[in-house]
């Protein structure tokens, strides 16, 4: 671990850090979340749209219509990574197209092009978890403490 | 010759006989276009990876600068060469397809400066009768290797700067027609404690100022003594902290003098966010359109400020803030 984490700056570093951040131009914060609810809505609403269509015209259920509807919206962003359009939607969209299931099959699909004249094996596949692997890592790891924490509250004459 | 602290004061003044600038796709479209010698319009340069496609961008600029001084590669005696690639392949395979004595250089986005000033001490101290000093950047190689995979959807923010897909080579001789290199200032690393690699511009403009102010110093000039004063890749947001950061030092450079290799490669296009960056940048605009300035007449005397980030992705993950340099080398006609 770093251990220069927390460094003190000299009063000339911090001097100087105070003067350059009222030039530099600032993020738009605001625009920003607008932008990312409005089109994180568009992609959720249309899974939903998708969810409903397998309901009614392949005979899924509410529980069975999750996995083709996330397999169709995982193949419309690996494409979109592919032909390299989605780099430039994310830019204007932001965290509205990182959050939903279509950022993490963006970084796995961008990562396996990036690393493809490495090879398959130590390029593709090396790299294809590179941005991907700690959401997994992070997520399977929450989701067992968290199903641990359940049984414990359980046991315990909980809920 | 030793000059003041930090300084070389070419006595000789060997000249800059050629110089060429090669780009890609998008520096095709920007406002200095007509000022490259060779311009693809494929960004992989017909190689099957970035790599491979920056390492043809920098053979292609040292073949057209040897072939522009009416010279054969094997009159070269030595040839120094930079770029952001790990372990700096980019120049070693491109010294490994020409076959001249090669001096690897890293200095960053400052190697083009650093290479043409150490090719001008080689001439001047007689240790060489030609050199050429050459550095390439190649957007996509840059992206892959500093920041997140080409087509990976992250938001940059304003600050960003977009790396410059082209490499710039001159021919450095005691004698001949071109531009005179007259002296250089080696900079010294100024680390303000800037860690943000989306904001390079601010890291990178107090080198800049101390590099500026040590040349006037040394040699003992005022600003008005050059008809332009350009920075390698500080950007929009670098270059406004230098101008007020000089002001600030009591140093006052007119604004139509002053400006940056960054702000000119693209002009306005907002697809850039704050301005170019990269090796190729401060090689491609010096050594294509700021020398047939030159060349015109429009320019007699200028100062080439190519400014680096020391950083690696590695440095950067383990929160060390980004160490910078600047390398001034001064071109009078």
């Amino acid at each position: 671990m770093s251990s220069k984490k927390k460094k003190k700056l000299t009063p000339t570093q911090q001097k100087y850090q105070a003067f350059a951040k009222t030039r530099e131009p600032k993020r738009p914060v605001v625009t920003n979340a607008i932008k990312a609810f409005l089109v994180g809505g568009i992609i959720c609403t249309f899974g939903q749209g998708l969810q409903w269509f397998f309901i009614r015209y392949f005979n899924f259920t509410e529980v069975t219509a999750g996995n083709p509807t996330v397999a169709i919206l995982i193949i419309i962003s690996v494409l979109l990574t592919g032909f390299g359009v989605y780099d430039h939607i994310a830019q204007w969209a932001g965290a509205g197209t990182a959050v939903p299931v279509t950022g993490f099959a963006n970084t796995v699909a961008s990562a396996s092009i990036e690393h493809r004249s490495e090879g398959y094996v130590l390029g593709v596949g090396g790299n294809m978890f590179k941005l991907a692997g700690p959401v997994i890592a992070f997520g399977v790891f929450s989701g067992f403490a968290v199903a641990l924490t359940k049984i414990i509250i359980e046991k315990l004459g909980g809920i | 010759m030793i000059k003041g602290h930090q300084s070389w004061l070419f006595k000789s003044k060997p000249v800059l006989i050629s110089s060429s600038a090669v780009g890609g796709p998008f520096e095709a479209k920007g406002p200095l276009a007509d000022d490259f010698d060779v311009l693809h319009q494929d960004i992989w340069v017909g190689q099957d990876s970035f790599e491979k496609a920056e390492k043809k961008l920098l053979e292609d600029a040292c073949e057209t600068a040897i072939r522009k001084a009416k010279l054969k590669k094997e009159d070269i005696h030595f040839l120094l060469s930079g770029d952001l690639m790990n372990q700096i392949i980019s120049s070693s395979f491109t010294a490994r397809t020409l076959g001249v004595p090669y001096l690897g250089i890293f200095g960053a986005c400052s190697s083009a400066m650093e290479g043409l000033a150490l090719a001008s001490l080689l001439v001047d101290s007689q240790n060489a009768e030609y050199t050429l000093a050459a550095a390439s950047s190649h957007n996509l190689s840059a992206e892959k290797q500093y920041r997140y995979p080409t087509e990976y959807g992250a938001q940059k923010p304003p600050t960003a700067q977009w790396t410059v897909t082209g490499a710039g080579a001159a021919v450095v001789s005691k004698a001949g027609d071109g531009p005179y290199i007259t002296s250089a200032t080696i900079g010294r690393v100024v680390d303000m404690g800037l860690s943000d690699p989306f904001n390079m511009g601010a890291a990178m403009a107090p080198a800049a100022v101390a590099t500026i102010e040590a040349h006037f110093k040394d040699l003992a000039v005022e600003p008005d003594y050059y008809d332009l004063i350009a920075t390698g890749d500080l950007g929009k947001v670098g270059h406004r902290i230098a101008t007020d950061l000089l002001t600030e030092h009591g140093l006052k450079i007119p604004s139509d003098k002053f400006t940056d290799c960054g702000l000119l490669i693209y002009g306005d296009n907002k697809q850039v966010f704050a301005g170019g960056s990269g090796c190729g940048c401060s090689a491609t605009v010096t050594y294509g359109h700021l020398v047939n300035r030159m060349k015109k007449g429009e320019i007699n005397r200028m100062l080439i400020i190519a400014t680096g980030a020391l950083l690696s992705p590695m440095s950067y993950q383990q929160k060390e803030s980004i160490p910078c340099i600047a390398h001034a080398v001064s071109f009078e006609m």
